[in-house]
């Protein structure tokens, strides 16, 4: 059975060391998140994640969910388990307080979606998805929307989905069937198939709220006709002063989706005939309203990435102390044992400080994405925000794409150090790998994140959103040019940032004339830009681990000393990528486009 | 003959119109009108008329200093005093009793072999001259400007039958040299060329718009750019011009078309115009027309009008598919597609084409006339016969004969040929009987596009060329999109340096775009800056300056020979040329601040340089100073070649001015072979004193109390101090010396210190994004 403890400590390191999240609490709006209660919330979380959640995790692939007759049943244990996390007030962490909600930033929000999908992913889903509505409906819904449906989002007495896909379409939206007509009222009757609907029916909530795109009957063709509309699954009533469901809506589930993993998710097909909704934002400006769901749901995603990566390195590392075959190739390291821990081989500490690496890097670059979205929302100076937003547009198809290719990597990587037990079910490292597989493919498969990076992110206001990427890396290089603690890092990080610079005006360049170019170079460039990011959140790591070593380390000299290994880890055996990959990038687009179509 | 004094009778938009630029060219002229009953100022209309020239916009006058040349009068007390003057332009009423009146009185002063015209539109020449001498009718012809005269290339000149062709011929040659008009020949014919055809088109244009049920702004999207035509369409167009002048102009034209000409078949009065012109909707100049900009609650909204209903509401952008699909299959494509926007160009189009296709020979010898003259009087990138090429004879006579239209007799003889023709790198046309005859430039005139046709360039790349324009000079080409300047414009020129050097005497450098340049490609810069590439932004910086300070000091004379905008850095190269031979439409600058840069390609160095040894200039560096101060500080942008130089980014002793943008190159070519000979190239100054931080205050105090008046923005004033730090010299005082190098220095560190401020990239972004500045 795998295990799981939340890495607190690590967690602290980059919330406080790194990040300086008390810088949080100066913006209005946030005056009560301080440190300690930051702290003390995610202490809480992680211990009801480490209890209830973790050991539901294997149930919930076993069993899965089951469909009869319109109905999902979850896996044993997680409606109990949800309405407890509701009940704590876990859903709504980051809510704003008008709605019920707890009012902390949204970064905190992030560190517990980070513990709860490393303790269970497919559990997560179904708060995961709420969140996506509350954001939608919040943006962009009307005053009378928002009062009804968001406490109720809140307090998780119902539930939230984003219905997008059709049968026939997915990643091009352009081409969505399902039809919205109005009523006499200010109501619409939707009438259409979506399927692969996360959280689309169960047993957990009262009710679900459908976020809907579909086309209204005077829409222009493609993607700048679709509109959003909120279609509950019971139609809402009141009864004593409360909002309660009341007449079932003509939306139904019509079956579920056997996957490869994730089994404890209901992954749904969506029959809506006939179904009463309301319109979420302007008509027409669905994909706008879309957005906003998708890029925090993105963001969450990414997140389900780092998650993996932890999850398995905590059990693989367990494996490995434990394990012992054979002994060491530079001679015995346990002559107590049988056989030394297999952790002695070069090769497995390879594996493991991949995951390691991965998992501690990602999580500081996650958080400080993080962050400035709770700066795009709340700082007082509108540039701030601005600049916030942007580097958050920037970094999400980079965070996606990335943190899941990586996540899914470590979990392969992972079954691999438990060798024939990682490939049975028992030890739960091969239900990590199958979990992990979606996160690659959901929220716009990463092949898009690399288009929406080269395609949109790049050329956007001529490069504005770089900047703020660029801008504080080049700030950081010359700062800290002379800086002792960083002398072996500089370097390296200098010239790898060069290669990302030299990369970014290639595909700007080609990329204009032919943009068959940029498509070529994306993928690679993709995790050019996510390496450097590391090795940027390493670089600022390793200032905050040896400052602290070079004041006493608070009697825990170990861990900072870890940073400072595991980061001289990163820049010796995962940066280097960068030059082959920008090889790769730099190549051009012939070698893809040369073969004929009809010769493969 | 030599036209020395002019004199134009008709102080009216067009007569005042066209003594201005007689005046742009340098020509004394006489402008009278009639004294007002009762009037205490006798001379009161044509001194108002200058006065109204002053304030014009655009103004019709090149240099509010030429307005001097104008000498205002009256038709009773100083038609005698016209004895003196060459050339004596009518433009009076259009009222033929009127205007025999006046060739009657005429007739009795003006000297022998005095040339008089009348800019007539309608009336024809044969009705003109009844009555007069055959010595008068020797002396006259029709010469008919288009609006605003200073800005409309096309002269239409119709010589009667008793015209001395040499009086013709030296009008032509000085309206083509001196007035820099493309000159025209025409027949005695209703509405000459431009008018009978651009009536038609305007005509069919509408009546179909109406009938079609096309929305005004579908209409001008249609028979606008996809055709080569302003993007005014035609619903723009007319509301520039009037709607009153339309029926107006329709009404002469019907007088005196021939009784079968197919304007008759589709003149139509349109209720909807006629109320519009009732109720006082005439256009920009009237409450508003087709389109109108409403200011009602403080808000600016474009609103047009709905051809059905005579209701305003806002503009809607048009968006038609077929329109779209046009950029890449041209007009054939628009013409074939079945949708509203297809059928509404094939019957504009067939409709004009074949009509103009039916009027040659009768109202021009020549296609190249016919579509010289749509070109240059309506702005059309193409003319009739060039349009009908692009669609094909053999597929409009295919698509004419399906539909029963007829075809027209021209458009027959061009069957499986077309109009025009590339012959050894020469364009021929297509004449009347058959043949195809050589498209012939006048003597003077050098283009690029036709050395082009026969000649390799000598170096070239995505952004420059150089070529060999013969007699030992090259020619330096911007061909970078709207000319902008970027590293491989330096790299170029760089090369074309040594090239020239070696192998060459001299080098113009000038281009046929509709812009000499806009300036640095400000994209590439600012996608470097974002991403930090500041060794690269150095580079460009640097590149730039080394290479336009390689440019000043060659050892050949350089000419920069500009036309349209030349802005940023497209001025600061003409800044380090030896001379410049600049069209007279030549808007010119250091704009750098409205991006919130300072000039970094040797600009500042090079107008501090000028300005501190203008002989002119008062006593002391600071009034010098504070004038290149105010001329960046405030981006100013000279109106015209004129402007320039007074403004000194042209230095008077070393330029020119060519009024005709076809002999622009022949004249800058010709002014760098006059320097060639003996040439030396320039020494650097030997002494620069400067003020320092005292000039540095100064220029700060200056800023400071704009702000406080707010009319400097906060990032202005971070802009303008470094541009004084750059002006003042820097850490300097009078009593030493700085060098080139070494203001060349402070530019590139105001440069750059200025791309790091957010306040800077904010406009250059704005900018690039809008296309215009941000006041931030």
């Amino acid at each position: 059975m795998p295990t799981y403890k939340a890495p607190i400590d690590d967690i602290k390191f980059v919330l406080h060391e790194v990040l300086d999240i008390e810088k949080l609490a100066t913006l209005p709006g946030y005056e009560e998140a301080t440190a300690d209660l930051i702290d003390h919330v995610l202490e809480e979380g992680a211990k009801f994640c480490e209890n209830e959640v973790v050991p539901l995790n294997q149930v919930g692939d076993t069993v899965g969910c089951k469909y009869e007759n319109g109905v999902v049943r979850t896996p044993p244990g997680f409606k109990e388990a949800y309405q407890h996390f509701a009940e704590q007030g876990w859903i709504g962490l980051a809510a704003d307080p008008k709605y019920g909600g707890q009012g902390m930033p949204k970064l905190v929000n992030f560190v517990l979606e980070e513990v709860l999908c490393s303790a269970n992913m497919a559990f997560s889903t179904y708060p995961g998805l709420s969140h996506g509505a509350y954001n939608a409906i919040e943006y962009w819904g009307s005053d009378e929307l928002k009062d009804l449906y968001l406490p109720k989002l809140v307090d998780g007495t119902w539930s939230g989905t984003m219905c997008l896909t059709e049968p026939h379409c997915g990643t091009d939206l352009g081409l969505i069937r399902t039809k919205a007509v109005p009523n006499d009222d200010d109501s619409y009757k939707i009438t259409g198939t979506k399927i692969f609907i996360t959280a689309g029916e169960h047993d957990m909530t009262d009710n679900i709220l459908h976020l809907v795109l579909a086309r209204l009957p005077d829409a222009p063709e493609g993607i700048k006709g679709i509109s959003l509309f909120l279609v509950p699954k019971f139609l809402p009533k009141q009864e004593g002063g409360d909002w309660v469901a009341g007449m079932r809506n003509g939306i139904a589930c019509g079956s579920i989706e056997h996957k490869m993993g994730l089994h404890g998710s209901a992954t749904c097909v969506m029959n809506l005939d006939e179904a009463t909704g309301w319109l979420v934002g302007d008509p027409h400006k669905g994909m706008r309203a879309m957005f906003t769901m998708m890029n925090a749901a993105r963001l969450g995603v990414a997140l389900q990435g780092l998650s993996a990566g932890e999850a398995s390195y905590q059990n693989a590392l367990a494996y490995a102390k434990e394990r012992i075959q054979g002994r060491s190739l530079t001679g015995t390291k346990h002559p107590d044992k049988a056989a030394d821990p297999i952790i002695v081989h070069p090769d497995v500490r390879k594996n493991l400080l991949t995951m390691k690496a991965f998992a501690e890097g990602a999580r500081a670059m996650s958080y400080w994405v993080g962050m400035e979205i709770d700066r795009g929302i709340k700082d007082p100076d509108p540039d701030a925000r601005q600049e916030a937003d942007d580097l958050v547009a920037l970094m999400t198809p980079i965070l996606k794409a990335y943190q899941t290719d990586m996540g899914f990597d470590c979990a392969n990587i992972g079954m691999q150090i438990l060798g024939g037990h990682g490939y049975i079910h028992e030890w739960g490292m091969e239900q990590f790998a199958r979990d992990a597989r979606i996160a690659m493919i959901y929220e716009g498969a990463n092949g898009i994140q690399a288009l929406d990076l080269v395609g949109r992110k790049l050329p956007q206001n001529m490069g504005r959103l770089l900047r703020r990427f660029f801008h504080p890396v080049d700030a950081f290089i010359k700062a800290h040019a002379k800086d002792p603690d960083l002398a072996e890092f500089i370097g390296p990080l200098t010239k790898s940032f060069a290669k990302l610079q030299q990369v970014t005006a290639w595909i700007a360049q080609k990329g204009l004339k032919n943009p068959d170019e940029a498509g070529a170079a994306s993928t690679d460039y993709l995790r050019i830009f996510a390496l450097v990011g590391l090795a940027y959140m390493w670089a600022r790591m390793v200032k905050a681990a040896r400052a602290k070593l070079g004041n006493g380390a608070n009697g825990n000299a170990a861990f900072y000393d870890s940073k400072v290994k595991t980061a001289q880890f990163f820049y010796a055996r995962q940066l280097p990528q960068v030059n082959a990959l920008a090889t790769q990038a730099m190549s051009g687009a012939a070698s893809l486009m040369a073969l004929e179509e009809a010769a493969f | 003959m030599e036209i020395k004094q002019a004199a134009v009778i008709g102080a009216g938009v067009m007569g005042s119109g066209i003594a201005a630029h007689l005046a742009n060219a340098g020509i004394p002229v006489k402008l009278l009108d009639i004294v007002p009953d009762g009037a205490s100022n006798r001379n009161v209309i044509a001194e108002g008329a200058v006065q109204k020239l002053l304030k014009a916009d655009p103004a019709p006058l090149m240099s509010k200093r030429v307005a001097k040349r104008i000498t205002p009068g009256n038709t009773e007390d100083h038609l005698d005093t016209l004895g003196d003057c060459d050339w004596i332009i009518e433009a009076v009423l259009e009222n033929p009793a009127i205007k025999q009146d006046l060739y009657g009185r005429l007739e009795k002063v003006k000297k022998a072999g005095a040339v008089v015209s009348s800019n007539t539109s309608t009336i024809p020449l044969e009705v003109l001259v009844d009555g007069r001498s055959d010595a008068f009718k020797s002396d006259f012809m029709v010469t008919h400007f288009f609006n605003p005269p200073r800005y409309m290339r096309l002269l239409e000149i119709v010589a009667g039958p008793d015209t001395r062709p040499e009086a013709v011929e030296a009008i032509s040659a000085f309206a083509d040299i001196r007035l820099g008009k493309g000159v025209v020949p025409c027949k005695d014919t209703p509405g000459f060329i431009a008018n009978r055809i651009g009536t038609y088109w305007i005509t069919a244009a509408v009546n179909d718009a109406i009938a079609q049920g096309l929305t005004v702004e579908e209409a001008d999207l249609v028979v606008g750019r996809p055709m080569g035509i302003p993007k005014t369409g035609v619903f723009g167009l007319i509301d520039l011009v009037g709607l009153d002048l339309m029926p107006h102009v329709a009404k002469s034209l019907l007088a005196t078309l021939p009784a079968e000409d197919a304007f008759r078949g589709i003149y139509a009065e349109h209720p909807l115009l006629s109320k519009m012109i009732a109720d006082g909707y005439t256009g920009r100049k009237g409450k508003g027309g087709f389109y109108r900009l409403n200011k009602t609650n403080g808000a600016r909204v474009k609103e047009s009008i709905d051809l059905q209903t005579g209701a305003y509401a806002p503009s809607q952008k048009a968006r038609l598919s077929s329109v779209d699909a046009a950029k890449k299959g041209g007009l054939r494509a628009l013409c074939e597609a079945e949708d509203k926007a297809g059928r509404y160009a094939w019957s504009v189009l067939s409709k004009t084409l074949s009509y103009a296709a039916s009027l040659v020979p009768a109202i021009s010898d020549t296609v190249a006339g016919v579509d010289e003259a749509m070109r240059l009087g309506y702005n059309w990138k193409f003319g009739p016969f060039e349009l009908i090429d692009q669609l094909g004879a053999d597929w409009l006579i295919a698509r004419l004969e399906a539909e029963g239209q007829p075809v027209p007799d021209l458009l027959r003889t061009a069957a499986g040929r077309s109009f025009y023709r590339i012959t050894d790198g020469r364009i021929e046309y297509l004449t009347v009987d058959g043949a195809y005859a050589t498209l012939e430039r006048p003597e003077g005139v050098l283009l690029l596009a036709d050395i082009k046709r026969v000649a390799e360039p000598i170096v070239a790349n995505g952004s420059a060329a150089l070529w060999d324009v013969g007699d030992g000079v090259t020619c330096f080409e911007f061909r970078a999109k709207m000319n902008t300047l970027d590293d491989q414009v330096m790299e170029l020129l760089g090369k074309a340096l040594k090239i020239t050097a070696k192998d060459y005497k001299a080098m113009v450098v000038y281009n046929e775009g509709s812009n000499f340049s806009v300036g640095a490609n400000l994209g590439l810069a600012l996608f470097a800056v974002n991403i930090a590439m500041w060794p690269q932004i150095d580079q460009l910086i640097k590149g730039g300056q080394d290479t336009y300070k390689a440019l000043k000091y060659a050892p050949f004379p350089v000419v920069g020979a500009p036309s349209g905008m030349a802005l940023g850095g497209g001025c600061e190269i003409l800044l380090h040329c030896d001379a410049v031979q600049a069209h007279a439409e030549t808007y010119t600058g250091l704009v750098e601040v409205g991006v919130g840069v300072v000039p970094g390609w040797g600009g500042c160095k090079e107008m501090i340089l000028r300005h501190m040894s203008n002989p002119r200039r008062a006593g002391g560096p600071m009034p010098a100073l504070t004038q290149v101060f105010q001329t960046i500080g405030t981006a100013q942008v000279a109106k015209s070649a004129l402007e320039a130089q007074e403004m000194l980014f042209f230095l008077p002793d070393r330029s020119g001015v060519t009024m005709n943008r076809d002999r622009l190159l022949a004249d800058a070519k010709a002014r760098a072979l006059a320097l060639a000979d003996g040439y030396e190239a320039p020494k650097p100054p030997e002494e620069i004193r400067l003020p320092g931080s005292t000039a540095k205050m100064a220029m700060q105090l200056a800023v400071d109390g704009l702000a406080q008046q707010g009319k400097a923005t906060p990032h202005d004033v971070v802009v303008s101090d470094a541009l004084g730090d750059v002006l003042s010299g820097g850490d300097t005082d009078i009593t030493e010396t700085v060098t080139e190098e070494q203001l060349l220095k402070l530019e590139r560190q105001a440069f750059l210190s200025l791309l790091r401020t957010p306040g800077t990239l904010a406009r250059v972004e704005h900018m690039l994004t809008t296309g215009k500045p941000l006041r931030n």
